[in-house]
């Protein structure tokens, strides 16, 4: 072969893009953004998908609970206070069955053991105990110890009931006692649990019971021929009850004392409770049973933590944004342009960032005494809360400004607007992101902390916090642990949740840390 | 002589940065009228006439030079007017009663707290990614993460009430170093240190096990020291250099207390009188606690970085 040519002959090219070329190809994976990148690490971290899925179910109790319980913030029973919580699914249990163990003697026994003979609402739960040493150990049934109670009420409230109880064969009302079979102290006598007859010893008051050990009842009655004398009536009562021989002569019960103003009857508190709720007010409570328990109040605690919560979350959502377009603006003027306006605005915030925050809610409130708690706290978290995120906006810029690709676009002709807001700013804002996740939990902490010591009050009609009900809950530690156990675990578990939240995001969002994990 | 100039220019900040917020907080107050409460057991015109006397009515500025004077002539900070058991008595006086309490709680804290938690820390560095590690982390992330007021109930309901080793609330009285006062003041310390020690071992485990991976480490080795010799003598003073500052700040900051722990615990230390001084509203008080809190935190903060220079020799010459 004999390849002589002085000059290459045109046939032999060929164009270069037929040809294979694998240095221009394009490049096959997909390009990943920053935002992308810092999810897919944030994804690999196992802590914070934890924590961000406990966020995220207690964000849907915050806000679905409030939709799922019939109660409100502002329901509250005095009888049912102090009421330990109760799962209907566990209420064969020994747990979470609204019960707690109790140990008592013989007399203080026998009163809540009677009370479920009565009526069949048993405050000893399945009416179950064991003797030992002549105390006994039972179950007490939170739901059922307030037994019956005296209720004045006037005639339509009496029919009313009376019409329930033929309606559903359900007993609401009890035969009355007459006052002067009633104990005689002050202390037991409105206790409508007193069914049998009692004498005072020691100043308080002792069951009487006969040869067999029984009770002996004390019930108010007349002969069915009388007519209802005395103040007592049995005009109404259960349908059919044909009244009972006694010395054989037919008796009625007497089921309610006349007053001024109308009848003294002696319900069944529970029975009288699902009545009430079902018949009268119809606001969808079927019957008592609380998921948490209720407070010292009678409130719901799991309506009353959700609407905290929630209360919680959307102010701290909003304080936290405007906080950051605060901090970013100022933060961005300050980093930006340096030197003098640098020094003033740094001494600003440096002042504003070393007053405590309590004397910054307390000036607030002495000097807007009319206004809302809420603008109260609201104002107090901002004035001290933009100057973190303006801090990491500064160092962000001070990072960025000098750096070549930033000197190129100044070179082109770039306004400072656009130099911040499209070169500088992004850089800062994944650790903004990042400080934002933070300063929600760090929020709802001041506003619980501020709520417990009681220099806000947030707890007014349909609104209460998660400090509120720490707070209120305090006294009753000892005896009713459960008013503030559910509050703290929430609290724990949220903030828990935040922080490993927070971690993970903060290390998804540094570029530095990139591969390190691997 | 730069760091006689960087401490000077820092305090000089300092001061200035205390004496605006004073100013705002003096002026704030005063622009208020003065409630006084008329319980029982009050002298109204007694007290109004005390305050007419003290010139609580007169313009701000007025008023501003005469309190400044009193301080610096008198000692004397105002009166209570609404505070309960020291109505027409100095500031000052109930201020410096309330002070032990508070100061011996924190000290106690700092005492069992520091020690634990550097050991922890430094057993967590040195056992890096192995189970101890692994336990350690965990349990310092969770004291970190959950609140002081949860664990102080949680310390209140099992050590207190259910376990009976303390008593509920601390012991009245003033005889601070008796034994019943001091075992009565333990679970507040507890509830106090839980979170110092989580932030020591924290940070301790953070900076050793950066100092140990350093250069230096290998050739302190290589040059044949043992690896505790290495540890001790090359890493742990290096890794002390942030460490140490942030304890001299602790000490500093143990006078301002925890207005939380004092509460549960009912501890009649600085952080209650404050609290009740802002529920009553009594200003004069308001004013020389609010005072004391921003001078706490703020000699807190200046100390940190004073210190790094004084430890670390590397930034006292990179102040120039």
């Amino acid at each position: 072969m004999e390849n002589t040519y002085e000059n290459i002959p045109k046939e032999k090219f060929e164009f270069a893009d037929s040809r294979d070329m694998s240095h221009d190809k394009k490049l096959e994976t997909k390009a990943v953004g920053y935002f992308q990148d810092a999810f897919r690490r944030f994804c690999k971290n196992k802590g914070s998908i934890v924590g961000a899925v406990i966020i995220i179910l207690l964000v849907l109790y915050a806000v679905i609970a409030p939709f799922c319980t019939p109660y409100a913030v502002s329901y509250n029973d005095t009888y049912y206070r102090y009421t330990l919580p109760k799962n209907e699914l566990f209420a064969n249990t020994t747990f979470w069955d609204g019960c707690e163990p109790r140990t008592l003697n013989k007399q203080t026994f026998d009163y809540y053991y009677y009370m479920g003979e009565e009526t069949g609402h048993n405050a000893v739960k399945n009416q179950e105990y064991t003797v030992d040493n002549e105390m006994y150990t039972f179950r007490l049934d939170s739901y059922h110890s307030m037994g019956c109670v005296y209720l004045r009420i006037n005639e339509e409230a009496y029919k009313s009931i009376q019409q329930y109880q033929d309606e559903t064969g359900i007993q609401v009302i009890y035969p009355t006692i007459p006052l002067t079979s009633r104990p005689s102290s002050s202390a037991a006598r409105n206790d409508a649990n007193y069914y049998y007859r009692t004498r005072v010893r020691n100043g308080g008051t002792e069951i009487v019971y006969d040869k067999n050990g029984d009770i002996i009842p004390v019930y108010s009655t007349r002969l069915a021929t009388e007519e209802a004398t005395d103040g007592y009536t049995s005009r109404v009562r259960i349908e059919g009850e044909d009244g009972f021989l006694e010395d054989g002569e037919v008796t009625y019960y007497n089921y309610a004392r006349r007053t001024d103003t109308g009848y003294e009857v002696r319900v069944n508190y529970y029975e009288y409770y699902i009545y009430n709720h079902t018949y009268v007010l119809q606001d969808g409570i079927t019957k008592p049973s609380f998921l948490f328990g209720t407070t010292e109040l009678g409130q719901d605690i799991f309506t009353c933590l959700a609407s905290g919560a929630r209360f919680s979350f959307i102010f701290a959502i909003i304080v936290a944004a405007v906080n950051l377009v605060v901090g970013a603006i100022y933060g961005s003027i300050e980093g930006y342009y340096g030197g003098k306006v640098d020094i003033v605005m740094e001494r600003v915030a440096d002042i504003l960032a070393a007053v405590p925050s309590v004397i910054v809610i307390t000036l607030l409130k002495l000097h807007m005494q009319g206004s809302s708690t809420i603008l109260i706290l609201f104002l107090a978290f901002f004035l001290t809360g933009w100057i973190g995120m303006a801090h990491t906006t500064r160092m962000q810029f001070y990072r960025y400004k000098n750096q070549e690709y930033v000197l190129a676009a100044r070179t082109l002709g770039a306004k400072d607007r656009r130099i911040i807001w499209k070169h500088i700013f992004p850089n800062a804002l994944g650790t903004l992101v990042t400080s934002c996740a933070l300063i929600i939990p760090s929020m709802i902490y001041s506003e619980v902390n501020l709520s417990y010591l009681g220099i806000i009050s947030l707890s007014s009609g349909d609104l209460t916090s998660v400090g509120t009900l720490l707070a209120n809950g305090q006294p009753f530690l000892t005896s009713y642990p459960h008013i503030i156990a559910f509050p703290s675990v929430f609290l724990a578990l949220l903030l828990l949740s935040f922080n490993l939240f927070g971690n993970g995001l903060r290390d998804a969002f540094n570029p530095s840390l990139r591969g390190s994990e691997d | 002589m730069y760091m006689f100039k960087y401490i000077l220019k820092r305090i000089g900040l300092m001061i200035f940065t205390f004496c605006v917020i004073m100013f705002m907080c003096f002026v704030l107050i005063k622009l208020l009228p003065i409630p006084i409460s008329s319980g029982l057991g009050t002298d109204r015109e007694l007290i109004e006439a005390n305050l007419r006397a003290r010139g609580y009515y007169d313009p701000i500025m007025v008023q501003l030079f005469s309190y400044l004077k009193r301080i610096f002539t008198e000692g004397d900070f105002g009166i209570g007017v609404n505070m309960p058991g020291y109505v027409n008595q100095p500031v000052w006086d109930a201020f410096v009663s309330r002070l032990p309490p508070t100061v011996l709680i924190n000290v106690y804290s700092t005492i069992i707290g520091v020690p634990i938690g550097l050991g922890l820390g430094i057993f967590a560095a040195l056992k890096k990614n192995k189970w101890q590690d692994q336990v350690i982390s965990t349990l310092v992330m969770l004291l970190i993460a959950v609140p002081s007021i949860v664990y102080a109930f949680l310390i209140q309901y099992v050590f207190c009430f259910k376990l009976q080793l303390f008593p509920l609330m601390m012991e009245t009285g003033t005889d601070y170093f008796s034994p019943e006062m001091f075992v009565s003041m333990l679970p507040a310390v507890f509830s106090l240190c839980l979170g110092s020690i989580a932030g020591y071992a924290r940070f301790t485990r953070a900076e050793l096990t950066e100092v140990l991976t350093s250069e230096f480490m290998l050739l302190a080795r290589t040059k044949g020291l043992t690896r505790g010799q290495a540890t001790l003598r090359h890493a742990l003073r290096n890794a002390m250099v942030p460490i140490f500052p942030a304890i001299l700040s602790e000490f500093v900051a143990v006078l301002s207390g925890s207005m939380i722990i004092e509460n549960i615990f009912s501890i009649p230390g600085v952080g209650r009188l404050y609290l009740t001084s802002i529920t009553v509203v009594d200003y004069d008080f308001f004013l020389l606690l609010s005072g004391f809190y921003t001078l706490v935190g703020l000699l807190a903060g200046i100390i940190v970085d004073i210190s790094y220079g004084f430890i670390d020799p590397r930034i006292r010459m990179g102040a120039r």
